[in-house]
């Protein structure tokens, strides 16, 4: 019963306003319009898992935000199954890096308010069935009456990903979602995300500054620029057979391969914006 | 050999191992006992006015009117009691209207950041005004002194809600609020099921802040509106040269004022849920 859906991404830029007038000038706190990005055309088939990686500060956010709804493009559309993207909605599930999670409500509370709020026509009993089937697929079975400062962050993610996967979208957006976790944590999250996905398998837009999860987790991995006007560098196909193992990843062919071109762009871009800075 | 060395540091490591709280509480009873003591010998040796009881005898005029609350020999010979209630009605009743003024009010000015700019001005210059100088305006509109007394609670425990509710509302995560947009969430259900939680814990320091205030001021108003209530309580006290009973008063002020604290404190942490303000 899972949705899916095609993603296109046309000439999008995305410039943010500098402020210019009289007062900030007076104030010395003008400053210049900001190319974040430049013409990014992307297309997302299906059914795939996509990863954006790249320097940090290239406008990977940025991106997301837009396919989100969250931020307009300056120039340029996306488009999900034919139709412009002009506001949020429940088509496309968000999972944000600080969780997003409700202090005060309870952990099915959170799940439940989601899909009350894209559904509230749907009874009370469907709705906390719907959130207890989510809970468990994400291993939080027994926490269901806990509230969020009550759990690790891994915990709250899992939450974050239930919620997300609860309202049924078509397209899964994930910015830096395990950035904020510890080593371990984020190894056990990502063979959940894993996991899932093979039961899912929806679209998904994951932001990461990971090169193994990367590798572990995608079909196809983008590469960005360094900012300002950020663009695609190359975009890399991930022929891993699926599902996949984080042990035995290592032992196909072209991993190797794949990693040290990711690792030498990143290099390559970090070492440059750090030049610039320093200019 | 082993055995008694142990036995001689056990009676040293159990005196130091007194907590925090109980060395606190004997520092307590120390100082308190030190400040009595003054107090007696002060008095005793002559170094204050004439009106001055000594701690003794304040403390047997003090269990004669906490034993004894509630006794009712006509208008002015009642029980601090009586004097209590009245006092903690009429902060009720004031901080209740204050409050359902300044809660809506501070959502709306908290949503809209044109109204927020438009309307404080008013706040900034009605805040810093002393309860005291709204005393006779109330008298002045209402003609009543009991309504007087609430109009002057209300008018001042409004300013520390509507400032907490405003900060509480316009200040919510962002993070929250781009949940409820990726959800398609409408304006009424992300003001009640978002902002104001959000908000929540704000909003009720906002009201901690005000009954405090309007606990102060309640005793200066009811001194010059009189009638009833502690405030009328320590003037007819002052009136009789009865020291030691307002020094009752006083007691029994502060008392209830930290219990109004302390139950605003718990309803605090009852909205927190693991965040602080
Ligand atoms: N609202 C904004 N106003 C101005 N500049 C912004 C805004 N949001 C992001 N930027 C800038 O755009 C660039 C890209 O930001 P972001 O998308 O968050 O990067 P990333 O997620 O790749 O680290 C950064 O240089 C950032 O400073
Ligand atoms: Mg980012």
């Amino acid at each position: 019963m899972t949705s899916t859906a095609h993603l296109s991404i046309q000439n999008v830029s995305k410039i943010f306003p500098g402020q210019q007038d009289w007062m900030s000038k007076l104030q010395r706190r003008s400053s210049k319009d900001f190319v974040a990005l430049e013409n990014i055309n992307l297309e997302i088939e299906p059914n795939t898992f996509v990863s954006i990686i790249g320097p940090s500060g290239c406008g990977k956010s940025t991106l997301l935000n837009i396919i989100a709804g969250l931020s307009e493009p300056t120039t340029g559309a996306v488009m999900m199954n034919g139709v412009l993207i002009t506001k949020p909605g429940p088509d496309r599930g968000v999972v944000f890096q600080n969780y997003g999670l409700m202090p005060w409500m309870t952990v099915l509370e959170n799940i439940r308010f989601a899909i009350e709020t894209v559904n509230p026509k749907l009874p009370l009993s469907r709705q906390k069935t719907i959130a207890q089937e989510y809970i468990e697929l994400v291993g939080l079975h027994g926490a269901e009456r806990k509230h969020p400062h009550e759990l690790s962050g891994g915990m709250r993610q899992r939450v974050g990903i239930a919620r997300a996967l609860a309202i049924n979208p078509q397209i899964l957006l994930m910015d830096e979602p395990f950035g904020a976790l510890d080593a371990l944590t984020r190894g056990f999250l990502q063979d959940e995300v894993e996991r899932i996905w093979e039961q899912q398998r929806k679209t998904v837009v994951l932001i990461t500054h990971s090169i193994e999860e990367a590798l572990l987790l995608s079909d196809k991995i983008v590469m960005m620029t360094r900012g300002p006007a950020a663009q695609i560098a190359k975009i890399l196909d991930v022929p891993f057979a699926r599902p996949r193992h984080r042990e035995t990843l290592d032992e196909h062919p072209a991993y190797h391969e794949l990693k040290s071109e990711m690792e030498l762009h990143l290099t390559k871009e970090t070492r440059a914006v750090e030049e610039a800075r320093i200019k | 050999m082993q055995n008694s060395v142990i036995q001689g540091t056990q009676p040293a490591t159990k005196r130091i191992s007194l907590t925090t709280n109980q060395k606190a509480f004997l520092l307590f009873l120390l100082i308190l006992a030190v400040v009595l003591g003054l107090w007696e010998i002060g008095v005793r040796l002559g170094l204050f006015s004439q009106l001055m009881p000594t701690a003794s005898a304040t403390i047997v005029n003090f269990w004669s009117w906490i034993s004894d609350p509630f006794f009712n020999y006509g208008p002015n010979d009642k029980g601090i009691g009586w004097h209590l209630l009245v006092s903690l009605r009429r902060v009720m009743i004031g901080f209740a209207i204050g409050s359902v003024i300044a809660i809506p009010l501070g959502i709306l000015i908290g949503l809209s950041e044109v109204t927020s700019k438009a309307v404080d001005p008013f706040i900034q210059i009605l805040k810093p005004v002393s309860p005291l100088a709204w005393l006779p305006l109330g008298l002045g509109l209402l003609k009543s002194s009991e309504n007087t007394a609430l109009f002057v609670i209300a008018i001042t425990s409004i300013w520390p809600t509507l400032i907490n509710t405003r900060f509480g509302v316009s200040n919510v995560d962002p993070s929250y609020l781009d949940v409820a947009k990726t959800l398609g969430a409408s304006r009424w259900r992300t003001l009640f099921k978002v902002i104001l939680p959000a908000a929540a814990p704000y909003i009720v320091s906002g009201l901690r802040i005000s009954i405090g205030i309007a606990w102060l001021v309640i005793v200066a108003a009811e001194i010059l509106v009189g009638g009833t209530g502690l405030g009328y309580f320590v003037w007819n006290e002052w009136n009789n040269l009865q020291i030691s009973s307002i020094i009752t008063a006083i007691i029994v002020i502060g008392l209830v004022g930290l219990i109004l604290d302390r139950l605003f404190g718990l309803l605090q942490s009852w909205v927190a849920f693991g965040r602080r303000v």
